[in-house]
């Protein structure tokens, strides 16, 4: 079976600055995976690159069975990115921001009250422009969408940051449940003692490549009622 | 591709109306370089008469440029145009999108600058239908190539001071062709002047605008 991700010698720039060097990596699906190195060692740059936000100019990069080299834009609508920004608008409400998200990736905006709820993001609250909120809020609301749309591919960048210890853990049994389901999860972080336990695989990445694949503790989790409801 | 551009204006007139900034910024913008203009042909009223039509443009124009500055702003804060690219919108889309949403508040701003062209230079109407077909008309042009120069120069750090150079020239035509439809209109033009002649040229630059946004939008989303 292809594996969802599939990265051969991909190289990538950040202007003139190779910011992927010839990255080898494979990520099997149901899998989750954890990207760790260094800062600015090429973590968030394999992520975007998976995400089709950053160009791949050579070697062969497949994510979903598409080629990203050709056509970046194929797999983005079967793609989730919690990157270090929210994506999210200032002076829209946070129920708008989640609707709109949903329907721009072609998701019913049924699916935004459950994970409002599931985010604790309700009441006054989820009508509170997003200016208004902290940043672990923001973080919320952006796990909510992510939430809603459950892609086949989860890419998190850094996504326990700002968040409280509850959400961490809500967090931890989100990204366990969607693994359950048959979600590809790959994790970048630095936090090893929460994100490592997460892992099926680790991943070391260095200098804009990856140089070495462990295997992880294993990740199969219960699911959790709230997120039954929402991909019902 | 239309329900993506549906989906994107609403979006941001939704943020519009939220924030106010067209009303409580760009509005008041325009009116006061109307009124400046006034101050400045005052002892000549014959001549504020003739050059009304191209005063009210070039205000139209100038707060245009606020309008883009600030559609491209709200997609810029806290990662919101990855956002907007990871959501698989058709480029099309989000270029008829965020243009239909630059003409809406475009149109307001005509309509509180026509009352002022008529209050303070004391214009009299003669031709309403071609007036309003050119405001439609140039409005689209405006908004159209505006939110096209916008794009690219969107991921650059000089961009507040980049958009009004790359955009002011390209919309000459625009702004040539609405002022010659609007003299015509009230009655202002030399004798003989077609207004609706200058009107197909507007409309035949605006075609050129929108064709062109829509194609090339898809790269400069992806290279912005």
């Amino acid at each position: 079976m292809e594996p969802v991700i599939r990265f051969r010698s991909a190289v990538a720039f950040a202007g003139r600055f190779p910011v992927l060097a010839g990255v080898d990596l494979d990520v099997s699906g149901g899998d989750v995976v954890l990207l760790r190195g260094a800062n600015g060692a090429g973590k968030t740059s394999i992520l975007r690159a998976a995400a089709g936000l950053l160009r791949v100019v050579s070697g062969e990069a497949r994510v979903l069975g598409s080629d990203l080299v050709l056509d970046q834009r194929a797999v983005r609508r079967r793609i989730g990115l919690l990157g270090h920004t929210s994506g999210l608008y200032d002076d829209l409400g946070v129920s708008d921001n989640v609707r709109f998200a949903l329907r721009s990736s072609g998701v019913s905006s049924d699916r935004a009250s459950c994970a409002l709820e599931t985010l604790g993001l309700v009441g006054r609250l989820a009508d509170t422009p997003v200016r208004s909120l902290s940043a672990g809020q923001r973080r919320r609301v952006a796990l909510a969408v992510l939430l809603a749309r459950d892609p086949e591919l989860w890419l998190l960048d850094e996504p326990h940051a700002g968040l409280d210890a509850d959400h961490r853990d809500l967090l931890d049994g989100l990204v366990k449940s969607a693994a359950s389901r048959g979600r590809t999860v790959v994790i970048a972080s630095h936090e090893s003692d929460r994100a490592e336990p997460l892992a099926g695989h680790i991943a070391t990445v260095a200098g804009g490549v990856v140089v070495e694949v462990a295997p992880g503790p294993a990740c199969r989790g219960s699911e959790p009622a709230e997120v039954e409801r929402i991909v019902a | 591709m239309w329900r993506d551009a549906l989906l994107v204006g609403s979006k941001d007139l939704r943020i519009e109306f939220r924030s106010r900034v067209t009303t409580t910024q760009v509005a008041p913008y325009a009116v006061l370089v109307l009124v400046l203009f006034g101050f400045a042909f005052d002892q000549d009223q014959n001549l504020l008469t003739k050059a009304a039509a191209g005063l009210f443009w070039v205000a139209v124009l100038l707060s245009s440029l606020l309008a883009v500055q600030r559609s491209y702003a709200i997609e810029a804060t806290d990662g919101a145009r990855d956002s907007l690219r990871l959501s698989g919108l058709d480029p099309a889309g989000i270029f008829l999108g965020k243009t239909l949403a630059v003409v809406a508040e475009l149109l307001v701003l005509e309509v509180l600058l026509g009352f002022g062209v008529v209050v303070l230079f004391g214009i009299e109407l003669h031709d309403p239908a071609l007036l309003v077909v050119t405001c439609l008309a140039a409005s689209v042009g405006l908004a159209a190539a505006g939110t096209l120069y916008g794009m690219i120069a969107a991921g650059l750090r000089v961009r507040e001071t980049l958009l009004p150079l790359l955009i002011l020239p390209v919309v000459a035509p625009v702004l040539l062709g609405a002022t010659q439809a609007w003299m015509a209109a009230l009655g202002t033009a030399g004798g003989g002047t077609d207004g609706w002649k200058w009107l197909s040229l507007l409309i035949s630059f605006t075609v050129i605008y929108v064709a062109a946004g829509s194609l090339a939008f898809s790269i400069l989303v992806e290279e912005s």
